[in-house]
């Protein structure tokens, strides 16, 4: 049992937490939240590598429609609709939500704060195994009658809420739904114990504004999942009677599908748009938030400088968190909603915008005087910025109005939102990987690889992303099969795109193929890495004040205390140009050297 | 590494900016809002230009300048934990940039949105379904005919014209949507299945088409020529090829179209469409070719 | 060394703490630094609060699930012309009465345990359980008799909220009554853990907190179902 206070008898009392003892209890069922979150991790992997490998097989289709391939026969307009409905599905869920939260979350925010474990074990071996449900039932809609759904990961009614409406939408979508409500309650029992954890169990003198932005970063997301999931889960809910039970919820009177009315009556298919996108555009936070952590907390500590305004920075994560429950409407600017609400959305998404900015501001603050040193996670924390600030930028268009006339459902939103938060959030992943994987497994990782890793991703989703935006100043519509078919080109007006359209699927290629060597570079690394240090990147924080991989309980029985603010790098006057968490300051130490004779030993920390 | 990484940042920004600058371009606009979409779009894109340089080469530049190497391995970074009137600038001048962004582009939307369609301008109700666009014209007496679903014919009856209802004796179920040139055209967009969108790039207009909504909608062509119209919302198998062709015509040729019985309806629809090349503008009357609108 | 800890010596101690010059604060007290003392583990692991603060964020997530469905509610109720209420069935009166009266037999349960009452507190928390039952097959009786006159979850708009908003509390309140049974079985084992005591009324008041708030979100459901408008 993780809570089980073991004595040690002789001069040393401590409370440690053994680890148990049985392989199904430490690695399968286990309740340690390093565990969970190397389980989490993996899912995403294993995920990651899934809808990748759809989302070549759209860009194939894109390219060369109409071709016979080896293995794969020809990719009809519904499987290639449901390559993109399980593609979004998988990469916004269990994928973005998975590992950048459960995954990293989980495994470093209890260190970083100094607790011993999450605080409802249980609740948290559970959030992963019901995750770990939805995933399998998820793909499972691959394999039944009519194939999955075709609807996209967005499921507007009435196509998600008709199972005539198309193949797929029959028991693969009842599946979809099953899935996604299966996540929900994952993600939520996550969320109850990230808050509590962050609350609750703080180490000794680790003040909130003490916090690594990382913690931060994951709590304002926890916080987000917790009120953003509910709505997705009662939207299912709502969405599986309409489908199941006759109710009408989500479809008018008058529907004509195949020779016939359907029964349904009164319901709105806008209703369904405001609940998910009430819960849509939080969730885009919830992906990009803890990569921004990362991102803040890799920068810093490979620029050696203290976060440029900090306290910018947490009220800059804030403002997004509140502001991202307010802009849910930009989704909806020609969905028939009304153009008054229409423009309050357009102004609050222009808002959101400027703590988005003050972030860059204060990334590019944290470099300015630094002492760079290009590790590969640094490389990564890097091009996020550059990515974040390419991706997001673009958001200026697309949150006006007016803009969103010729701008709405092309390849312009699609480059938008995969910068963003697709590969922006994924670059913070990846810097995240490669920073904590010494701490993970006690083995560093090949810097040569990663640096390989990192330059040809780097410049391959530049190429990928970069021109979909001009495929869509061109009008090029998103969610279409195919551009041509045996007649030629379907639309004249984007004949012309043809080059651009080549030119993305070769680098989504090589992307995707470069990705193997990361695959390769962690496998490799697990077993052949260079042994690490409790602290190979002279860092500050609290999970590098203990060994690596940390023991059952973090801290050995030996609670941390915290002196100082997170990121206390070239302190003038310091022994070394970084000074930890853990460290007393001299004065500080004078008087806890009076404490001592009072009869308190010194606190156990080690370097 | 720094130089590199600098380098490739600087690299990158330039291929993006140069993709921008390379030609391919929104096709030329019809409409009388258009250009005020664009125009609207240009200070944007040039905003977001600007901010996105300026951002990649300070970044760029950080990377170079502050690379650790042997000359500096014994010097320490700044020590400073940020500066709070920076802070307070940045913020404010971003603010006040975004958020008057966002105002600017409420004046066209407010335009085209806030207000009913001008009186005297041409109806057409457009009915979408799995996978076309019919379009329904109230005929002479300028009255859209009652429609019921249960009377949908797939073949006859499309979107369930009630034939006994006066007001549809005359009206005319088409699936070419023809509008005339220079008067302000009302568009009431429905779907009889699911949710659709209204999509002519050379418009800069797109409208979703749902399901139970009546949607009334209203701008202005100024050019004459065909175009293509295509669905921007996913709505099932084929969503890809739901095409369908608006007509612009010139004022004489629309009166002498809508004058014509409505057998002859389609027919003389075809003849127009071959008089006109797909994607091309022509002027007020129809004549001359001004050029492709890509 | 000490091996034995009393409650009495980690107040002390506390106090020792916070009285120490220029210390950071102190962010959740029961803590101490980690010194080599025995018996700074033990609280270090334990905190009574956390079962508090947990259900807490967890009933925001209830409540938000419910403001979604109650948003569609409204939404669909404005939406059309085909919203017809149900007639209220006469059982929700006393459904309401049970759990009303549930809430208050929880609480005398929970002081009981308070003063230390062990048997005061299973006696009147098995009367809660009775009570949720008793509930549960109230709402089930009232949906049998609605199916009876013909009113099922198709039937019109208001009579398919009714049963998802019914339906998504009996399952909330059902998980309510596994917290109980859980709190009953708790009490017959005997723990020799520290702070045995003291957790298990943190997680009494804990369950207790999401009974009350499953209290009163029924009758905030039945106030929306049937007096709204």
């Amino acid at each position: 049992m993780a809570d089980a206070n073991v004595l040690h008898e002789g001069q040393e009392t401590v409370h440690r937490h053994e680890p148990p003892k049985s392989f199904i209890r430490k690695y399968i069922f286990s309740l340690d939240h390093k565990v969970i979150g190397i389980q989490y991790l993996t899912l995403a992997l294993v995920a990651v590598f899934v809808g990748m490998t759809l989302s070549v097989l759209m860009r194939m289709n894109l390219t060369w429609p109409d071709v016979n391939w080896p293995l794969l026969g020809t990719i009809k307009p519904e499987v290639y609709l449901s390559l993109l409905t399980i593609h979004g599905t998988i990469m916004v869920f269990f994928v973005l939500t998975t590992a950048p939260q459960g995954g990293f979350g989980n495994y470093i925010l209890p260190i970083q704060i100094g607790a011993d474990d999450m605080a409802f074990p249980v609740l948290n071996m559970l959030s992963f195994w019901v995750t770990l449900v939805g995933f399998i039932v998820l793909i499972a809609a691959f394999f039944v009658q009519g194939g999955a759904p075709i609807g996209g990961w967005t499921a507007y009614p009435p196509l998600s809420a008709v199972p005539s409406a198309g193949p797929g939408q029959g028991t693969g979508m009842n599946l979809w739904i099953i899935s996604i409500a299966i996540f929900c309650v994952g993600s939520l029992l996550g969320a109850l114990n990230f808050i509590t954890t962050l609350l609750n169990l703080r180490a000794k003198g680790m003040s909130l504004m003490r916090m690594p932005l990382t913690c931060w970063a994951w709590f304002t997301t926890a916080v987000l999942a917790l009120l953003a999931f509910p709505v997705l889960l009662a939207a299912g809910v709502l969405l599986f009677l309409d489908r199941n039970a006759g109710t009408s919820f989500f479809l008018p009177a008058g529907l004509y599908f195949g020779r016939d009315v359907l029964k349904n009556a009164g319901g709105s298919p806008i209703l369904w748009q405001h609940l998910f996108w009430f819960f849509g555009h939080p969730e885009v936070y919830i992906a990009i938030l803890p990569g921004m952590g990362a991102t803040s907390h890799i920068l810093s500590t490979f620029a050696r400088k203290p976060v440029f305004g900090y306290r910018a920075m947490v009220f800059a994560i804030f403002a997004i968190g509140l502001l991202g429950f307010f802009v849910w409407g930009h989704h909806m600017f020609i969905s028939g909603m009304s153009p008054y609400s229409a423009m309050a959305f357009s102004i609050l998404t222009l808002a959101i915008g400027v703590p988005s900015a003050v972030k860059t501001f204060n990334w590019l603050g944290t470099l300015w005087g630094a002492k760079i040193r290009f590790t590969t996670p640094m490389l990564f924390a890097i091009g996020f910025v550059s990515l974040f600030v390419a991706g997001g930028i673009t958001g200026l268009v697309l949150g006006q109005t007016s803009l969103d006339l010729p701008m709405h459902d092309t390849y312009f939103v699609l480059g938008h939102f995969h910068l963003v938060m697709g590969v922006a959030a994924i670059f913070g992943m990846f810097a995240g990987i490669y920073f904590w994987f010494p701490k993970m497994f006690g083995k560093m990782m090949s810097e040569k690889l990663g640096r390989i890793h990192f330059w040809i991703t780097f410049i391959g989703v530049y190429s990928i992303f970069i021109p979909m935006h001009i495929m869509g100043i061109v009008g090029m519509p998103r969610r279409y099969a195919q551009f041509s078919d045996k007649n030629g080109q379907i639309y004249g007006f984007l004949a012309s795109l043809h080059p651009l359209v080549l030119f993305v699927t070769v680098a989504a290629i090589i992307t995707f193929f470069t990705q193997f060597i990361f695959l390769f570079n962690l496998v490799w690394s697990l077993f052949k890495g260079k042994k690490a240090g409790d602290n190979p990147w002279e860092a500050t924080t609290l999970e590098w004040a203990t060994s690596s991989p940390p023991p059952h309980d973090n801290f050995a029985g030996h609670p941390p205390v915290v002196y100082r603010g997170a990121y206390e790098f070239s302190v003038p006057g310091a022994p070394n140009d970084f000074v930890m968490q853990t460290e007393p300051d001299a004065e500080e130490s004078g008087s806890r050297a009076q404490q001592d004779s009072s009869g308190n030993g010194h606190d156990g920390h080690k370097h | 590494m720094g130089r590199a990484l600098g380098i490739l940042i600087w690299l990158l920004t330039l291929g993006t900016v140069v993709l921008f600058f390379s030609g391919w371009w929104f096709p030329t606009t019809i409409t009388e809002h258009g250009p005020q979409v664009d125009q609207q779009f240009m200070i944007t894109i040039i905003v977001v230009a600007i901010a996105f340089v300026a951002a990649q080469i300070g970044l760029g530049y950080m990377v170079w300048r502050y690379r650790a190497n042997a000359q500096n391995k014994d010097e320490r970074a700044l020590y400073t934990h940020g500066n709070n009137r920076l802070e307070v600038i940045w913020t404010v001048v971003t603010a006040v940039v975004f958020i008057g962004l966002a105002v600017m582009g409420q004046r066209v939307w407010a335009n085209l949105r806030f207000s009913e369609a001008p009186a005297g301008s041409f109806q057409v109700e457009v009915v979408a379904q799995q996978f076309a666009w019919n379009l329904h014209y109230p005929g002479p007496d300028g009255k859209l005919g009652h429609t019921d679903p249960t009377l949908i014919d797939d073949q006859d009856n499309p979107i369930g014209l009630d034939r006994k209802d006066l007001g549809a004796r005359d009206d005319i179920v088409g699936s070419t949507l023809v509008l005339p040139v220079n008067r302000p055209a009302e568009l009431i967009l429905r779907s009889k299945d699911v949710t659709h969108s209204f999509w002519v790039p050379q418009l800069r207009f797109k409208q979703d088409l749902v399901p139970g909504m009546q949607i009334h909608v209203h701008f202005t062509p100024t050019k004459v020529g065909q175009f293509q119209l295509a669905c921007a919302e996913l709505c099932g198998m084929t969503h890809y090829k739901m095409q369908g062709t608006l007509l612009v015509l010139p004022q004489d040729q629309l009166n002498d179209l809508m004058a014509r019985p409505k057998d002859e309806f389609q027919s003389r629809v075809e003849e127009l469409k071959k008089m006109y090349e797909v994607g091309a503008i022509y002027d007020e009357q129809g004549k001359t070719k001004l050029g492709m609108s890509y | 060394m000490d091996t034995m800890v009393t409650s009495t010596e980690k107040v002390a101690q506390k106090k020792i703490g916070l009285g120490v010059g220029p210390q950071p604060p102190a962010p959740n007290d029961g803590r101490s630094r980690g010194n080599g003392r025995g018996g700074d583990g033990s609280s270090a692991r334990f905190s009574p609060s956390k079962y508090r603060i947990g259900m807490w964020v967890a009933l925001a997530g209830v409540a938000m699930m419910f403001t979604a469905l109650t948003s569609a509610y409204i939404v669909r109720a404005n939406l059309a012309n085909d919203w017809r209420p149900i007639a209220m069935p006469r059982l929700l009166w006393l459904s309401t009465a049970l759990i009303v009266v549930s809430s208050i037999t929880f609480e005398i349960a929970r002081r009981a345990l308070k003063s230390g009452k062990s048997v005061v507190y299973n006696r009147w928390l098995l009367v809660t359980v009775t009570l949720g039952l008793a509930f549960l097959a109230s709402q089930l009786l009232a949906w049998r008799q609605l199916v009876a006159q013909g009113i099922y979850i198709s039937s019109n708009p208001h009579s398919s909220f009714f049963y998802v908003l019914t339906g998504a509390h009996g399952l909330h309140l059902l998980g309510g009554i596994l917290g109980l049974d859980f709190l009953l079985l708790r009490s017959r084992r005997r723990r020799d853990e520290d702070n045995a005591g003291a957790r298990r009324l943190a997680i009494t008041d804990a369950v207790a907190l999401y009974w009350h708030f499953m209290d009163g979100l029924w009758i905030y459901l039945f106030l929306l179902l049937f007096l709204w408008r």
